[in-house]
């Protein structure tokens, strides 16, 4: 056999072994996907979204309790991190700019962005839960805020810093202060982009169950109060697969499709802004 | 600003809340190898073991598939495919881990049950659910490393009779090291503190044992399944000290990935 022979023998071995694992790797993937749509969309009925917890084997049962709790949790975790986020990469990327002390805040939510969530979770337990003596749903949505803040930041100042400066410069030329400069021109150069991050953000958190483990706990029943223990779809989720209650699994079914439809709706939307700008 | 701080202060509160462990068992809380609250008996070796040997069945399974996949991706699919399929593969990585977990406990435990031995739930299944949920994430990064090489080089290279795979071993893959290597710590680092992904079939028995197809556990398992139960101070305090430690683990994994091999791109 030639030395080419040889050669094109191997490059035949490597590219089908190659084609196969992505066979593989995908055909996992698909089958995960084919699971949940065909569990979710079997378990899927209008109690769902009017009924609360009930009791296995109770015709009557739903996830009204969970999406309502799932939604103010995600909300108020939104609604602190978000502003927080993006003021936080303004300064990033504005008036820290390449500074030491930027650079070691950068480098510090790289690596929060990828910590182990359920340590947030034992760290809002240990600073909100044990002093306030009681679970609630405000000590969930500390914990998501905690964990949605990196991304929201290094999105918006990786935004902000695509921005030309030429534009910064033609607008200080005009005599613009610091701040208007900011408001008027950067932000709306970077809209799309800091659009993004904060759906990408927020999709992350919304299925983050670890932190809320501990921290919003669970409750059977539709509550609004913050201040006490409350329901999130991806707790119920838990409780409910790893019962041993066949209508309980099927609930969970259904908590894990609408949640994944959720965020991969989130996801979806996302890239949309992102190339619609990109297209302009 | 403001994250610094909050690092700094989860760090002081986590080693604040461990104190009591820490002093009450010092040393011996990472070689003890029982678990046993009832007896004041706190050892985390199990917990440590599960985690590194969990991430290491992982880790073996998912790094030559996602390599298989990533050069798929980015030198082998036709056009049409290639960008249906890398989207979906970005769209997967989205997919919250407890959704993983789940379908492991329902799909994937039975098959481990009849095909493997044991109950199902195992370290093995531990390590393969891990395996599929880390996949999507170090594709999708290798794909995009791999994608910088510039195409002048891989012309070149295939311009000397070069085949595919010539081109992928001494052309891409040298070019790409640094990033793949970096997405391959990136994934381990996210695969050991995964919570919700393991817990579903991991089964929290703290028992060292070479049989890979019984139940064990890992740090984070143990956090899940027992903290919501720990009655007595030092049972609680163990906890924090566990989860000090996973934090102090999964901080010095991301920093290697990231400051030796991710330096990240400055815009100039």
């Amino acid at each position: 056999m030639t030395h080419t022979q040889k050669r094109i023998i191997v490059n035949n071995i490597v590219m089908m072994l190659s084609t196969l694992s992505a066979i593989i790797g995908i055909g996992f993937l698909f089958w995960i996907l084919g699971v949940l749509i065909l569990n979710g969309v079997d378990a899927l009925s209008w109690n769902i979204f009017s009924q609360e917890g009930a009791p296995p084997g109770y015709e009557e049962s739903g996830l009204k309790h969970a999406l309502i709790g799932q939604l103010m949790i995600v909300g108020v975790a939104t609604f602190f991190g978000v502003p927080l986020g993006i003021l936080a990469g303004t300064y990033l990327s504005e008036y820290g700019q390449q500074s030491k002390l930027a650079e070691t805040i950068r480098d510090i939510s790289d690596i929060m962005m990828s910590a182990p969530s359920i340590v947030i979770g034992a760290f809002v337990y240990a600073v909100v839960v044990a002093p306030m003596g009681h679970f609630s749903g405000w000590a969930g949505s500390i914990a998501l805020t905690i964990i949605m803040l990196p991304i929201i930041l290094r999105t918006t100042d990786d935004m902000l810093q695509l921005v030309p400066s030429t534009l910064r410069e033609a607008a200080f030329a005009l005599g613009a202060p610091k701040y208007k400069v900011i408001m008027q021109v950067v932000y709306r150069g970077a809209k799309a982009g800091i659009l993004t991050g904060i759906l990408l953000g927020v999709a992350r958190v919304a299925g983050e169950t670890a932190p809320l483990l501990f921290t919003s706990f669970n409750d059977n029943f539709l509550n609004t109060n913050m201040n006490e223990p409350m329901a999130s779809l991806t707790v119920t989720m838990f409780n409910y697969a790893t019962s041993p209650y066949e209508d309980w699994q099927k609930l969970g079914w259904a908590a894990a499709f609408i949640l994944s439809m959720f965020i991969l709706g989130l996801n979806i939307l996302g890239r949309l802004f992102l190339l619609k700008k990109r297209g302009k | 600003m403001s994250i610094l701080l909050l690092v700094a202060w989860i760090f002081t509160v986590l080693l604040q809340n461990s104190m009591e462990s820490i002093t009450a068992l010092g040393f011996d809380f990472v070689t003890e190898t029982k678990w046993a609250p009832n007896l004041e008996k706190f050892g985390a070796l199990p917990a440590i073991y599960g985690s590194v040997l969990s991430t290491f069945i992982a880790m073996v399974l998912a790094v030559p598939l996602a390599i298989g996949v990533a050069i798929f991706l980015s030198e082998l699919a036709p056009a049409k495919l290639k960008s249906p399929v890398g989207v979906s593969i970005e769209l997967l990585a989205a997919i919250p881990s407890v959704i993983y977990g789940m379908w492991g406990l329902f799909y994937f435990v039975p098959i481990i049950r009849d095909h493997v031995g044991g109950i199902g739930i195992s370290m093995l299944t531990a390590g393969i659910v891990l395996s599929i949920m880390i996949l999507p994430f170090m594709a999708a990064v290798t794909r995009d490393a791999m994608n910088t090489t510039p195409d002048i080089l891989k012309e070149s290279a295939y311009a000397l009779g070069g085949t595919k795979w010539d081109v992928i071993k001494d052309i891409i893959i040298p070019y790409a090291k640094a990033g793949i290597i970096g997405s391959f710590i990136l994934a381990l680092g996210r695969a050991i503190g995964e919570t919700m992904a393991v817990t579903f079939v991991m089964g929290n028995v703290h028992n060292i044992s070479l049989d890979i197809t019984a139940p064990a556990t890992s740090i984070p398992v143990t956090l899940a399944n027992e903290f919501n139960e720990a009655d007595s101070g030092l049972y609680y305090s163990s906890l924090f000290e566990l989860s000090l430690l996973l934090l102090i683990i999964s901080f010095t994994i991301i920093s290697i990935a990231k400051f030796y091999f991710l330096r990240r791109k400055r815009i100039a």
